[in-house]
């Protein structure tokens, strides 16, 4: 089980308190309509899948409210957590 | 929250719903909290220092934090969000006061002191019958009186809150059955610990 | 004569208790403090277990968890058998019953032994080759007469038959430092870690704590006996408030973060009640210190297996602490030091020692000359080449430098050396090393706050156990390391790894559980595996319970020779959690029975019990499916509760119905984003239909959106969709959204909903309304008003599932019995009926309205529903309105709602049944569409179905087929509205 540090809450939760909320920083376009289908479908499905340092959406249940973190998919750590709408923060070694 | 107009007492009877399993022994003591007003309050500073004006108890900026005025608690949930639990039996006038000091600022007051039921535990297998379903380090050092925190117990989300001397959870309804089932079996489980 | 092989003194157990237990139904006299395995020693039953392939007679082999051959079945009275538990670990008590596994009919005659006979046909690859044998007659013979055979022999030990009556705890704990293993490093880690004042566990997997220190007999500490030290340092531990102590608990699993899962057994007492057996201890520690020690390795020469031949430090560990001699005459062969020691130490016990053969060239440690020095005889460049007898060991042939040599002997004490148990450290990702002097993987770097000490570390002799285990449990604290003085404790060395190639005659094992010879392994690598993970595969090495403990390296050893690579090269299989294997009834704790998940109840719910309801399970929730009074099926009570809700009216428990309220500045604005309807000019006091997309346009939930004031709303989900909405609703405003000023509170539990529905609902419900004019002008069908029920506070809805005027009376839940029961007792002067979840279902078909999950599986979009007119089309966006006009969400083909009338008008459809073109359709044609929604229709008289038909709508009026078993049903299609369909008795 891991521990998740919630940006909110200040403090490390176990992660049954959490819930997974897929890739982060997908933004949904401002204008879904001026999108064509080729860029809405790409928006909807398509995902990086990285081997290695992965920005990913995660809620706490706790607060909440949901959050940002890196997580290495290789190692299944999390390297670091920030609040929804901050700057995914630069890692050494970080990928991506 | 519409105004009633009308507010005759209630001629039909309240029962609080759950079972009664609550136990007492020299180790641990389950019990039932009376009921309460509760609300749910969501907003930012503004709105907190509104609350506190007429609620006595200053919603908590600080995560996790709790603030008591007398027989009333404020309780931080997340950011913009903090339960508010009094005393009252009939929550409606306090609901009312609450409404009107907020009046005119972006928030949200939402009476749900019959969505949950509070349970004390105290003794001193109370953190050791938690932990059976709460990952939490529930240790005075890691969780000092007046912490709280919205977690779960087994498969039941519960708000802890940690007072002097016992722990009080508020569950929602229809999961108590479920949480005290599982404080009976933990204290079974705890057979032999002495904490 | 009881207990032939106890010596007079000598050991650690309580000889003024002697307990009686049964082994295979035979009789036997033990003592308090022995496991099953020390007291089946100490009678001469040295055969327990017969082996997994060949059952060939197995014999205990070791004294601890690594036991490979000693599984029994515990037989502790009714539900309480417990199969494949290790002999060297269930502590005997008195009444045991224990009996040993795979064998039939009788351990000493067992049929299944032929298999050995057969050999060949079970070597390396067996399974695999066996289960790609020819098709056709082949095939036959395979399922009638192999297969049956191989059933009936295969599996290890029965599995219990009755529910287990006895309880398992599960714990969080946390600590500062939790110490793994309470051998002479664990005890000095954890006397240095408490002193930082941190929380300490230390763990082991023994019932008494001390590991390779309760079987020191010469070796002092700080001027005192071991043992002494180990009594007084226990005893210190024990009188700290910080620090547990856990006896009898084994760590079986490292994860991620220091998160250790440690089993500890209770209670194995046989007993009329409950008992509670075993606890689970799910800890998170700020640092781990793994001492687990060193397993002894078995050598690999034929015959290795017969019963009498053991582990040498085992049979010291029989003496040391249980007081009882493993033979009368012993032979010894090795490749270690360590195995002198056991040696001298039987022949001070008055135990004849016949011979110590020593693989290694020369032999002159200070043990081997302390063994000569004693009068044994010690031969170097020995190798057994066979062993004799048959249930047990008669004697060895041993080969003394290329001379053939036999010995008689009732004991064979083999040392291949040591290997350290670097499991943990493994199952922590911590990297291992190859360490060539010691030719042993130890741990390497560290992944997580964890360090290994002592023998595990391969850091061997007590003095290094001991500074090793200190300095680790000083850093913790932020001590200084205590320096502990040991004395009289000569250095060890040796040790090898693999099978020698000469002189084989028979099996040379080396996975004792799985029945793996040093051949089988060359097999595979001569049949083409090159990798250590495939070899293991192929011949399943190391995949036994025991996961190959006391197998991988001479494993890993036997598979670098045959491949001429150097041995790290080869590499290692990955060491997997549980360490050993742990009950189901520890993994699930309480969660079983009604506790395996919560089971969720309206206030109503004791109501509808007392009136003979019939419950259904709809997500957590108990609901309330049909009340069958006296004599009625369930298709009976159904059709009276719908016929009577559509003559006078029906009470309907809605309280599981989710509810959230919507409230702030934004809240229409909000709700004009998520729902696809338009909210915006929705006025206060009144209802819409809600339909809740998710962004690939499909339809994810429904239910009413009730605007109370410009700024708030109550929002109704479905039963199972409360939690997922919710989520789904502050995933777009926390993310998405965030500047819009709207917050969301679920009110599900908060309010009691009581549905009152059919044409006279008005007349029960009115006489209770305060404050709320409920004429049809003022109160028309979608409206919502605050007011109260016989001074209850109530949230009144006029809204109607089932077709019919219809209200929903929502109370603060502790009213909602009470008023509930008012409700009933006017209902009665009514001709109302209280209703389930299957009538509402049958009445809401009549009416062609969706439930979603039913009509809808995920695919399913507004317009196949038929929901357009529930879009507003004005709104630039919602949650799902760009994918609508994504081109597979326009295309003909898409599968839509319809109606279905059986041709004659009597047969009922079934959900789930396929929708074609033709009666009989072609093997591979294609179903036009499937039942969604079937039922008897009370007030149509005939059966009705729903069905998502491909272009459905435009196939109204045409027959389609369902075909089903020997036959097909011609159906016509309808719109899916079979009642009703202008709405004139919603609004009655």
């Amino acid at each position: 089980m891991l521990l998740i540090r919630c940006p909110y809450c200040e403090a490390e939760r176990p992660e049954t308190e959490f819930r997974y909320g897929g890739e982060a920083h997908v933004a949904r376009p401002a204008d879904p309509s001026s999108v064509d289908d080729a860029q809405w479908s790409e928006f909807l499905y398509f995902r990086t899948n990285p081997k290695g340092d992965h920005a990913e959406r995660w809620r706490h249940l706790g607060c909440g409210r949901f959050f940002n973190a890196v997580r290495n998919t290789l190692s299944d750590r999390i390297l670091a957590t920030y609040k929804a709408g901050e700057k995914r923060p630069d890692l050494p070694g970080s990928a991506g | 929250m519409a105004e009633n107009r009308l507010s005759a007492p209630a001629l039909v009877s309240r029962l609080p719903h759950g079972s009664d399993r609550v136990f007492r022994d020299d180790a641990v003591a389950v019990a039932r909290a009376p009921a309460a007003a509760r609300f749910i309050l969501r907003g930012g500073d503004e709105v907190a220092a509104r609350v506190a004006s007429v609620f006595g108890a200053h919603p908590p900026a600080r995560p996790l934090a709790s603030a008591q005025a007398g027989t009333r608690a404020a309780l931080w949930l997340g950011p913009d969000e903090w339960l508010l639990l009094a005393p009252e039996e009939d929550p409606e006038p306090l609901g009312r006061a609450l409404q009107a000091a907020i009046d005119g600022v972006p928030a949200s007051l939402v009476d749900v002191s019959q969505r949950q039921i509070g349970l004390s535990l105290s003794g001193p297998l109370a953190s050791r019958l938690l932990s059976s379903g709460c990952p939490l380090d529930l240790a005075p050092a890691a969780f000092p009186p007046g912490m709280v925190a919205r977690t779960h117990f087994h498969k039941a989300e519960i708000v802890l809150w940690r007072r002097a001397d016992s722990f009080h959870l508020e569950v929602w309804r229809s999961f108590v059955d479920d949480v005290l089932g599982h404080l009976e079996q933990a204290r079974l489980g705890a057979a032999g610990l002495v904490s | 004569m009881a207990q032939p092989f106890r010596l007079a003194t000598g050991g650690r157990i309580d000889r003024a208790r002697p307990l009686r237990f049964h082994f295979d139904g035979r009789s036997y006299e033990g003592f308090a403090g022995d496991t099953l395995a020390s007291a089946l020693i100490a009678n001469g039953v040295h055969l327990v277990g017969r082996s997994y392939k060949y059952h060939r007679p197995r014999g205990i082999l070791t004294a601890g968890p690594e036991e490979p051959n000693a599984l029994v079945g515990v037989r502790r009275g009714p539900g309480r058998f417990t199969p494949n538990l290790r002999a060297t670990q269930v502590r005997l008590h008195d009444g045991l019953e224990a009996v040993s596994q795979n064998r039939w009919p009788s351990l000493g005659f067992d049929l299944g032994a032929v298999n050995s006979l057969g050999s060949p046909l079970f070597s390396a690859g067996f399974y695999y080759k066996t289960f790609m044998g020819p098709k056709g007659a082949g095939d036959r013979l395979w399922r009638r007469v192999f297969e049956p055979v191989i059933r009936h022999a295969a599996g290890l030990g029965n599995a219990p038959t009755q529910p287990d009556p006895d309880l398992y705890a599960q714990f969080h704990e946390h600590c500062e430092v939790l110490v793994i293993g309470a051998g002479p490093a664990g005890i000095a880690a954890a006397l240095a870690a408490a002193q930082g004042g941190g929380r300490v566990i230390l763990c082991d997997e023994q019932a008494e704590p001390g590991g390779s220190l309760l079987s020191e007999t010469a070796a002092t500490i700080d001027d005192m006996p071991a043992r002494d030290w180990l009594a007084r340092s226990l005893a210190t531990l024990a009188a700290m408030p910080n620090v547990r102590l856990m006896p009898r608990t084994q760590a079986f699993g490292y994860f991620a973060q220091n998160f250790v899962a440690l089993c500890e057994q209770v209670d194995d007492l046989p007993d009329d009640g409950p008992r509670l057996r075993e606890r689970l201890w799910q800890v998170r520690a700020g640092r781990v210190v793994i001492a687990t020690g060193a397993i002894e390795r078995p050598l690999v020469f034929p015959g290795n297996d017969r019963p009498g031949v053991m582990l040498a430090d085992a049979a010291r560990i029989y003496l040391a602490r249980y007081g009882v001699a493993v033979g009368r005459r012993i032979m010894v062969a090795t490749a270690h030091d360590s195995a002198y020691r056991a040696a001298l130490e039987l022949r001070e016990a008055g135990i004849d020692v016949a011979l110590v053969a020593d693989l290694r060239p020369q032999a002159n440690g200070a043990w081997p000359m302390a063994a000569r020095a004693a009068g044994i005889e010690v031969v170097t460049d020995a190798r057994v080449i066979a062993t004799h007898g048959r249930l047990r060991i008669a004697g060895a042939t041993v080969a003394i430098a290329g001379r053939e040599r036999k010995v008689a002997c009732d004991a064979l004490l083999m040392s291949g050396g040591w290997t350290p148990s670097v499991h943990l450290h493994s199952q922590s990702r911590g990297k291992l090393v190859f360490d060539e002097a010691l030719q042993a993987f130890v741990p390497g770097a560290s992944v997580q706050a964890q360090c290994s000490v002592g023998t595990c570390a391969g850091r061997f002799g007590l003095s290094a156990a001991l500074a090793d285990g200190a300095r680790a449990g000083a850093d913790a604290a932020g001590i200084p390391a205590p320096v502990h003085i040991v004395a009289n404790d000569p250095a060890m060395t040796g040790g090898t790894l693999g099978a020698s190639r000469e002189h084989a005659r028979g099996k040379a094992f080396v996975d004792f559980q799985n029945d793996v010879t040093a051949d089988d392994i060359r097999q595979a690598v001569r049949e083409g595996f090159r990798s250590i993970e495939h070899v293991k595969r192929y011949t399943t090495t190391g995949m036994a319970t025991d996961q190959g403990k006391l197998s991988n390296m001479n494993a890993l050893a036997i598979a670098a020779a045959e491949l001429d690579a150097p041995l790290e090269k080869v590499g290692l299989t990955t060491f997997r959690q549980p360490y050993t294997p742990v009950t189901f009834g520890t993994l699930a704790g309480a969660s079983r029975g009604d506790l395996f998940d919560p089971v969720r109840r309206t206030p109503i719910h004791d109501w509808a019990r007392e009136h003979g309801a019939v419950f259904e399970d709809v997500g957590l929730w108990k609901r309330a499916w049909f009340f069958p009074q006296a004599g009625e099926d369930m298709q009976a009570a159904v059709r009276r509760e719908c016929a009577q809700v559509r003559r006078g009216a029906g009470l309907f428990d809605a309280s599981t119905l989710g509810k959230l309220e919507v409230v702030g500045p934004d809240a229409a604005l909000f709700l004009e984003r998520i729902y696809t309807n338009a909210f915006g000019r929705l006025q206060p006091g009144r209802c819409r239909y809600g339909l809740m997309l998710n962004e690939q346009g499909f339809v994810m939930d429904d239910g009413v959106v009730a605007r109370l004031a410009p700024d708030r709303f109550h929002v109704t989900t479905t039963t199972g969709g409360a939690a997922r909405v919710l989520h789904h609703m502050e995933d777009y405003l926390q993310t998405e959204f965030p500047d819009l000023r709207v917050w969301l509170t679920s009110t599900t539990e908060q309010w009691a909903v009581i549905a009152v529905q059919g044409p006279r609902a008005r007349d029960i419900v009115a006489p209770f309304i305060e404050g709320i004019d409920l004429s049809n002008a003022a109160f028309p069908h979608m409206s919502v008003r605050d007011g109260r029920i016989r001074g209850v506070p109530c949230r009144l809805m006029r809204v109607s599932f089932t077709g019919e005027l219809g209200f929903e009376v929502n109370v603060p839940a502790d009213y909602g019995r009470a008023v509930w029961e008012m409700l009933w007792q006017e209902g009665r002067k009514h001709d109302a009926v209280a209703y389930g979840t299957q009538a509402m279902h049958v009445l809401r078909a009549e009416k062609g309205y969706i439930i979603v999950g039913q009509e809808t599986d995920g695919t399913v979009t507004p317009d196949d529903l038929g929901l357009n007119w529930a879009i507003g089309k004005a709104k630039p966006d919602f949650v799902g309105k760009r994918s609508l006009t994504r081109p597979d969400m326009l295309a003909a083909n898409r599968k839509q709602l319809v109606g279905l009338l059986t041709d004659d008008a009597r047969t009922a459809l079934e959900e789930g049944m396929q929708v074609t073109a033709n009666a009989t359709p072609a093997i591979g044609e294609h179903a036009l569409g499937h039942v969604t929604s079937a039922y008897d229709s009370p007030a149509l008289g005939r059966p009705i179905a729903l069905a998502l038909v491909e272009a459905g709508r435009a196939r109204l009026g045409e027959t389609l087929f369902v075909p089903t078993s020997g036959r097909s049903i011609a159906v016509t299609l309808v719109a899916p509205v079979f009642l009703d369909p202008e709405g004139a008795r919603l609004h009655g």
